[in-house]
């Protein structure tokens, strides 16, 4: 990229770049460095709880305490059971219908592209709001269209919620998704497809063999902020939860549970799981990116 | 579709009527999929008062959409229409500064060669991929710790801020802004300020009405900052205002919230069919490099 070259000047970057850097610093870098180093006291309260619970340094009591707190670990295995299971279904989802509307056979592709996206103008807290009437446990209109044929759903049993929440969430992303995966499908050569076509491959085979591994890099970057997406699952179960009848519990996903915490008066411990979430999902952010630009050389 | 059209004869060639009907029909599914919620929503806040989760919900049954509204302005003194300008003000004066703030730093990593300009655009690209809700909790202890709570300063701080913004706003300055016209400015005298608000700006326009809408957006959706930070329900937006009826069971009526929710969905809907364009541009910036 060309730039503006210039003998060094501070002044200008500092006048554009200053305003920006010095927030960052206060709402991004600090609260980080605050957690962190609150995370490392404890919180200690006299035995009758007469006197101002008092702040101990003890570097790992948060962290022992999280990781032998079975509803914290709970949590972190739900939100890692919902990311494996929902965000490879919307992705699939997802390219499907980038392929489905990139398709010759597509008409109207206007009108689908928008309505697939529309649920992404609707915000998480609405949208749960919205689908937490669809869901409810008197007046379903899903369960009033199936009861002729026998069917009702269970949306809030201990074992179907999960899924009820990720229903939720892919109606969400699943088109904004679509568009991402749309626009490589849109960069890809003409010239590439025809060469398909004149080889005598199927509308099939050339979705298959020529343009998904064209859009594969789309598909990485939709997956990673999928799977950061998951890690922070929050405000769809908090709007099921006073409706859940108990299914949805106040430690279901991390942040909740994190919350919770807060709301008990420990925040060393909420800091302590929030440290605790951001690595892991550092972790497997770098480890995904890792996999997949190894098996782009390969 | 007619066979005479040339347009019609070469797709006929092109794809068979099999093909054609199964992804149709693929994408008629998908579209019911999407859209039902949102039907239902409708019909159900135009249904009369009381009656909104009886029947099958798929249809129109009586009108009583103004009287809904009627009753949803009434409940706790209108506090409803409260939370909705509180939520325009806080994204809209958010996104606002917030798209200033983008622009301004995405010119500066676009435009002018600095040492450590590459490490400062690594930190803000690394932000983007933090997820924002991890900040929520140390940023409420915080600012409890400054006593900005129940206080629109703690909302609107945080939201002013948006790596994801600067990232656009530097992709778009690159694009769009010419050395040479920043160049020419300089012969002509213009200071470095002036040529950004006069020139460089003008050139990243439809980048920048872009960069609003995603923090606007982004703002609006922003639940658990304000849930936290603002106790006071007279200062919450409409998003925490909602979720608090819905949960409070009795003391709202559910069908308020039903109504609410159409109410609270009619602004973004509309901002999005209108401006269609902008929002695809943002979100392809940052997919096809």
């Amino acid at each position: 990229m060309a730039r503006v070259r210039r003998s060094f000047d501070w002044r200008s970057p500092l006048l554009f770049l200053g305003p920006f850097a010095v927030l960052f610093l206060a709402m991004y870098i600090a609260p980080i460095v605050y957690a962190f180093v609150s995370s490392l006291f404890t919180v200690k309260r006299s035995g009758l709880g007469l006197t101002a619970p008092t702040q101990v340094f003890d570097p790992f009591a948060n962290y022992a305490h999280a990781f032998a707190d079975p509803d914290f670990v709970a949590s972190l295995g739900r939100v890692a059971l919902f990311g494996v299971v929902q965000v490879p279904l919307m992705l699939g989802l997802a390219l499907a219908l980038a392929l489905l509307i990139d398709s010759k056979s597509a008409r109207g592709k206007g009108f689908f592209r928008l309505s697939s996206f529309l649920p992404y103008a609707i915000p998480g807290v609405s949208a749960a709001l919205v689908w937490s009437f669809m869901y409810s446990t008197t007046s379903s209109p899903i369960n009033h269209l199936l009861e002729p044929l026998g069917i009702h759903l269970p949306f809030f049993d201990d074992g179907t919620v999960l899924w009820s929440v990720a229903n939720i969430v892919t109606w969400s992303w699943t088109g904004y998704n679509m568009i991402i995966i749309y626009a490589a499908l849109q960069s890809i050569p003409a010239e590439v497809l025809e060469a398909a076509k004149l080889d005598g491959a199927s509308a099939f085979r050339t979705a298959w063999s020529v343009k998904i591994p064209m859009v594969r890099s789309a598909i990485v970057l939709t997956a990673v902020f999928s799977i950061i997406g998951s890690a922070q699952l929050y405000n769809e179960p908090t709007v099921l939860q006073p409706i859940s009848g108990g299914s949805v519990s106040s430690t279901f996903t991390p942040i909740m549970s994190a919350q919770a915490a807060v709301g008990a008066g420990n925040y060393p411990y909420a800091a302590a799981q929030s440290v605790i979430l951001a690595v892991l999902v550092g972790v497997i952010s770098f480890v995904f990116f890792r996999l997949t630009s190894k098996g782009e050389k390969a | 579709m007619t066979a005479i059209s040339p347009r019609g004869i070469r797709s006929r060639r092109d794809t068979s009527p099999l093909s054609r009907t199964v992804v149709m029909v693929l994408l008629a599914v998908s579209t019911i999929y999407f859209l039902f919620p949102l039907w239902w929503l409708l019909v159900a806040a135009t249904k009369p008062f009381g009656e909104q989760f009886s029947g099958s919900g798929l249809w129109f049954d009586g009108f009583g959409l103004f009287d809904n509204l009627a009753r949803l302005t009434a409940q706790n003194d209108g506090i409803f229409w409260q939370w909705m300008l509180n939520s325009l003000v806080y994204c809209g004066l958010g996104a606002a500064i917030g798209t200033v703030l983008s622009a301004m730093g995405g010119y500066a990593l676009a435009k002018y060669d600095f040492p450590g300009r590459g490490a400062a655009f690594g930190v803000i690209l690394a932000a983007v991929l933090v997820p924002k809700i991890l900040f929520t909790l140390p940023l409420y202890l915080m600012f409890s710790g400054v006593h900005l709570i129940n206080n629109p300063l703690a909302v609107l701080l945080p939201s002013i801020v948006s790596p994801f913004g600067v990232y656009l706003a530097r992709v778009f300055a690159a694009q769009s802004v010419p050395d040479e016209v920043i160049e020419a400015g300089r012969l002509d005298g213009a200071s470095e300020f002036r040529i950004f608000r006069a020139i460089s700006t003008k050139m990243m326009l439809p980048a920048l009405v872009t960069i609003f809408l995603f923090q606007f957006v982004d703002i609006w959706n922003n639940y658990l900052l304000p849930a936290m930070v603002l106790g006071d329900d007279h200062m919450q937006p409409v998003t925490v205002g909602l979720v608090g009826w819905n949960a409070s069971h009795v003391a709202v009526p559910p069908p308020l919230v039903v109504i609410g929710s159409l109410v609270s969905v009619v602004p973004l809907i509309v901002a999005f069919l209108a401006l269609q364009r902008f929002w695809r541009a943002g979100m392809t910036a940052g997919a096809v490099k």
